[in-house]
């Protein structure tokens, strides 16, 4: 039997990057909160071994996820969309309060954030949408009923946390530019996107005459624009972070040696741990952490382009539009290239529901890579 | 439809890989091209600065003794976060500070940073509560002023506040030149401002302010101490004030002023009352402890201000010393009678004679003879007019009339010393600069500035030596002065010996009803080269009130001893 078995592929470039990422994304997170940690809990590792257990757990889920055929689990698809709706209207409803926002769900001892389940369920939806629709994708039409799908779950989310909707209208966007023909109408939406982050400042100048943004939002694009200018209300994250980030140099203070992690960066292990990380790895350390996420990124490319099947295809594009989006995002923001926004850099931020629902998303990727035939 | 979705994802990564090489330019311009500016705001963020305390300078008298320095005094704090055994804290610190269990327990159960427990600690006791190693508690060493002789001089040389500056005095004119600079400690601090151990530390070093050497001398402000107090107590006087200068420079060598207060407890009154006193009032009496009479005060000089009379009148050679006058007693000046001390008159004297015997009538007429607009200008080209620019803060100015208000009455009192005010610092040093040869001199403390380690020494200068009389005219004065003690009203400070030469005065106090008196001597020696001038007013004393009966003698008592103490010999030839 064995023999007869058709020889398969396995990424195990791509397993061991992602062990990488997370065991450097522990020892930053211990890095980046010890100091914290020790103060408020008396406990520096605490930060560290709660991420520690739940990284350990989502890997052996990850493993075991990937010898499934992935094809299984499109029948929960539809399952999960709605499930998706009941969980955030339930989080909206019965959440948790953390910092003033309801985010968090209960369920028995533990508590989970929604919004990352979403992210899964609609990459396994979308994906089974566009594969059944085939060509129809390269329709207008077909392109609005991924979007009729799409828009009202982002909506809700967005409502609740909007760098998440941002980042699910993102993920729905690439699948769409991926698996369709078209391309000019998507280079041109991203064009926009781009104009509107360098001409920032005649256009923030615009939109503050006409009045379209409401005054927070005005002010977040002022910390922006500049930072300094606003350091006590609201430009005191960003400025922290970069100054983390400048006194980092090229090769940074040394692991551990950050002082902006003490306390001056607010939640250092949090969004912000790559300005921790330019501290104490300097620019080497923060350009090496990039090249692996590029190196992921080219991993989820190959096996997209040699997936068997679009079924397969559409999931490894819709991980990779997640993951991309999430890291240029949250260098972007802590970089302050764009305006603040609380998005965490995948495997290496703190938080749990994060770095669980990314290894499932990994172990999908890898069971689509486990289904490739070596062709001999 | 297989190499479409290939080509796109291709394209997407291709787009991917765009992006991040952006965001890396964009980190190698943060971390490259800014890293300097942001790297010294975090560090601007994270140093927290301690500053240490400069070594305030020394004061030494002419001889090198010292006499203001500092002593090392102890802070006792607690940082809450470090305590560990909170109890023991409590107990030993209550212990050791000898102080209240119930206000350390307050500092040290406080949530705050650091609080602070005591000030002042003396060393022993800082360095014993060091010994315990107590997690938390801090000594940190600190100066404090202090003045080995405690009350001497303290009018002259001053204190100085909790934070190291002047208050009055010498500490107050030369306080920039004493205080040196505060140093400073650099250290890491976290974002609730918590010293981050074993971070490196920047220190900037406090540099010592500089020694000042003053021209008192302790030994004779000993003796002029003591003979003010023994007088002050004899004739139950408010006050007694006593200048003791070198004539040829203007250089003081001492002043006492008693009652003085004790210097290392300046914020104690040197005199108890029986009523509590309000805040204000306390502050008050305080500033009048601190006073320095010899200098911020003022008074009517009375007969010594002759000597001024007669240096401008043989100046301007309206007089000279055989031109007989007579006294009848009184002299009257337009409609007004204008009395001698002696009822019955002094008759028919010389100028010499009637400066003799202080004789008014005299006066007035040599007054009279110079004319309001000559006298004035004497009394400005002698400079009594201004301050006369001692080195100590707050000199009273003159109270003159206006030459334009002056009539012939009021030209008579001033003839005698009376109608206007003076301070006894301007009244010495204008008598020094007339028998000097006729120097104005300045008079001073601060001789010279050294930096601590000894290495840069700076003289002090004062303005010096416009001539205000003839070296003739200065020979006369000391001559009529001489015979004022050997023979005249001043003959009680004649010292065996000694060529002196003096005057004494008797000045009433204002309002002349109150029957109040100060009595003032100016003494100087030797007479014919003079080597030391000393003054004494004695305010408001009781019983005998004659300047030449009280005063006088108490000058030559102090010349007893500081002559022979300055190196100034007897004259041999006059013992026989």
């Amino acid at each position: 039997m064995a023999k007869n078995k058709p020889k398969r592929f396995y990424d195990y470039s791509l397993l061991f990057s992602v062990i990488f990422l997370t065991a450097f994304g522990l020892v930053m997170i211990y890095s980046a909160s010890s100091y914290s940690a020790q103060v408020k809990y008396g406990n520096s590792l605490y930060f560290m071994m709660r991420q520690l257990r739940i990284a350990a757990v989502g890997l052996i889920l990850a493993v075991v996820i990937s010898k499934l055929d992935y094809h299984w689990y499109a029948k929960f698809a539809g399952l999960a969309y709605f499930l998706s709706y009941i969980l955030m209207i339930a989080v909206t409803l019965f959440g948790r309060k953390v910092n003033g926002k309801r985010r968090w769900l209960g369920i028995g001892g533990a508590s989970f954030q929604p919004t990352e389940f979403v992210k899964i369920a609609l990459i396994v939806m979308l994906a089974v949408m566009i594969t059944s629709m085939g060509n129809k994708i390269s329709t207008w039409k077909g392109i609005g009923r991924v979007f009729l799908v799409t828009l009202p779950i982002a909506g809700i989310v967005a409502a609740n946390n909007l760098s998440s909707g941002i980042i699910i209208c993102g993920l729905a966007f690439v699948m769409v530019f991926v698996a369709s023909k078209k391309s000019l109408p998507f280079y041109a939406c991203g064009a926009a996107g781009l104009a509107a982050i360098f001409l920032a400042e005649p256009v923030a100048a615009i939109i503050d005459n006409l009045h379209l943004l409401k005054d927070y939002q005005m002010a977040r694009i002022h910390v922006w624009l500049d930072p300094e200018a606003y350091a006590l209300d609201g430009g005191y994250q960003v400025l922290q972070g970069l100054y983390a980030i400048g006194s980092g140099g090229l090769f940074g203070k040394g692991l551990g040696e950050s002082i902006q992690k003490m306390g001056f960066v607010p939640e250092a292990q949090n969004d912000m741990i790559f300005s921790i990380i330019c501290e104490e790895l300097g620019l080497f350390g923060a350009v090496s952490v990039i090249l692996i996420f590029l190196f992921m990124i080219y991993r989820f490319m190959l096996i997209a382009g040699n997936a068997p099947d679009m079924f397969g295809a559409m999931i490894v594009v819709g991980v990779m539009a997640h993951i991309a989006i999430q890291v240029v995002l949250n260098i972007a923001v802590v970089t302050n290239t764009i305006p603040n926004t609380g998005i965490t850099l995948p495997f290496i931020s703190y938080g749990g529901t994060s770095v669980l629902f990314l290894m499932v998303e990994m172990g999908m990727v890898l069971s689509v890579s486990n289904q490739i035939r070596m062709e001999k | 439809m297989r190499t479409g979705h290939r080509r796109k994802t291709a394209v997407l990564c291709a787009l991917l890989c765009l992006c991040m090489a952006g965001l890396m330019g964009r980190l190698a311009y943060l971390m490259i091209a800014r890293a300097d500016y942001y790297s010294a705001r975090a560090q601007e963020l994270h140093q927290r600065e301690r500053t240490i305390k400069a070594a305030r300078g020394r004061i030494l008298d002419a001889n090198g003794v010292v006499i203001a320095a500092n002593r090392t005094v102890c802070t006792i704090s607690v940082i809450y976060s470090q305590v560990t055994d909170r109890e023991r804290v409590i107990q030993v610190l209550s212990e050791e500070l000898e102080m209240d269990e119930a206000a350390v327990r307050s500092r040290v159960e406080k949530r705050s940073l650091r609080e602070i427990v005591r000030t002042n600690v003396d060393k022993e006791t800082g360095d014993r509560i060091r010994e315990y190693r107590l997690d938390g508690v801090k000594v940190d060493e600190d100066y404090r002023r202090y003045y080995p002789y405690g009350e001497l001089a303290s009018k002259v040389l001053g204190f100085t506040g909790s934070d190291n500056q002047g208050i009055i005095g010498l500490e107050v004119q030369y306080d920039s030149v004493l205080k040196g600079k505060n140093g400073t400690i650099l250290t890491m601090a976290d974002a609730v401002g918590v010293e981050i151990e074993n971070t490196f530390e920047d220190r900037i070093e406090p540099e010592a302010g500089n020694d000042l050497f003053v021209s008192l001398d302790v030994n004779i402000q000993k003796y002029a101490q003591q003979a003010a107090e023994e007088t002050m107590e004899r004739k139950g006087a408010k006050k007694v004030s006593i200048i003791i200068m070198n004539p040829q420079n203007g250089e003081l060598l001492a002043m006492a002023n008693v009652p003085e207060f004790d210097l290392n407890d300046p914020f104690t009154l040197n005199m108890e009352f029986a009523t509590t006193l309000t805040a204000s009032q306390k502050q008050e009496l305080l500033n009048q402890m601190w006073r320095n009479p010899a200098i911020n005060d003022t008074y009517e000089p009375g007969s010594t201000f002759k000597i001024v009379t007669a240096a401008a009148a043989l100046e301007a050679g309206v007089v000279s010393l055989n031109d007989t006058f007579s006294c009848p007693g009184y002299r009257i000046v337009e409609d007004r009678k204008i009395r001698c001390h002696k009822v019955g008159g002094h008759g028919t004297e010389t100028f010499l004679q009637g400066a003799m015997n202080s004789c008014n009538p005299v006066f007035i007429d040599v007054g009279q003879r110079l004319g309001v607009e000559r006298y004035c200008r004497y009394f400005e080209q002698f400079g009594l007019k201004g301050k006369t620019g001692i080195d100590l803060p707050g000199e009273a100015s003159t109270i003159m009339h206006r030459t334009e208000d002056m009539g012939l009455v009021e030209l008579a009192t001033v003839s005698f010393g009376q109608s206007f005010q003076i301070t006894p610092i301007q009244l010495i040093t204008t008598a020094a600069s007339i028998v000097n040869g006729g120097k104005r001199v300045t008079p001073h403390f601060g001789v010279t500035v050294a930096s601590a380690d000894g290495m840069n020494v700076r003289k002090l200068d004062y303005p010096q030596g416009a001539s205000i009389v003839s070296e003739e005219t200065s020979a006369l004065m000391r001559q009529i002065l001489e015979q004022v003690v050997a023979e005249g009203s001043g003959k009680k400070a004649a010292l065996e010996g000694y060529r002196i030469g003096g005057k004494t005065a008797t000045s009433e106090k204002l309002p002349r009803s109150m029957k109040k008196y100060i009595s003032s001597f100016i003494g100087f020696a030797p007479a014919d080269n003079p080597q030391v001038i000393a003054l004494i007013t004695i305010d408001e004393p009781q019983g005998i009130y004659y300047g030449g009966t009280i005063a006088a003698p108490v000058i030559a008592d102090v010349f007893r001893n500081i002559l022979p103490y300055l190196g100034i010999e007897r004259n041999q030839l006059d013992v026989d």
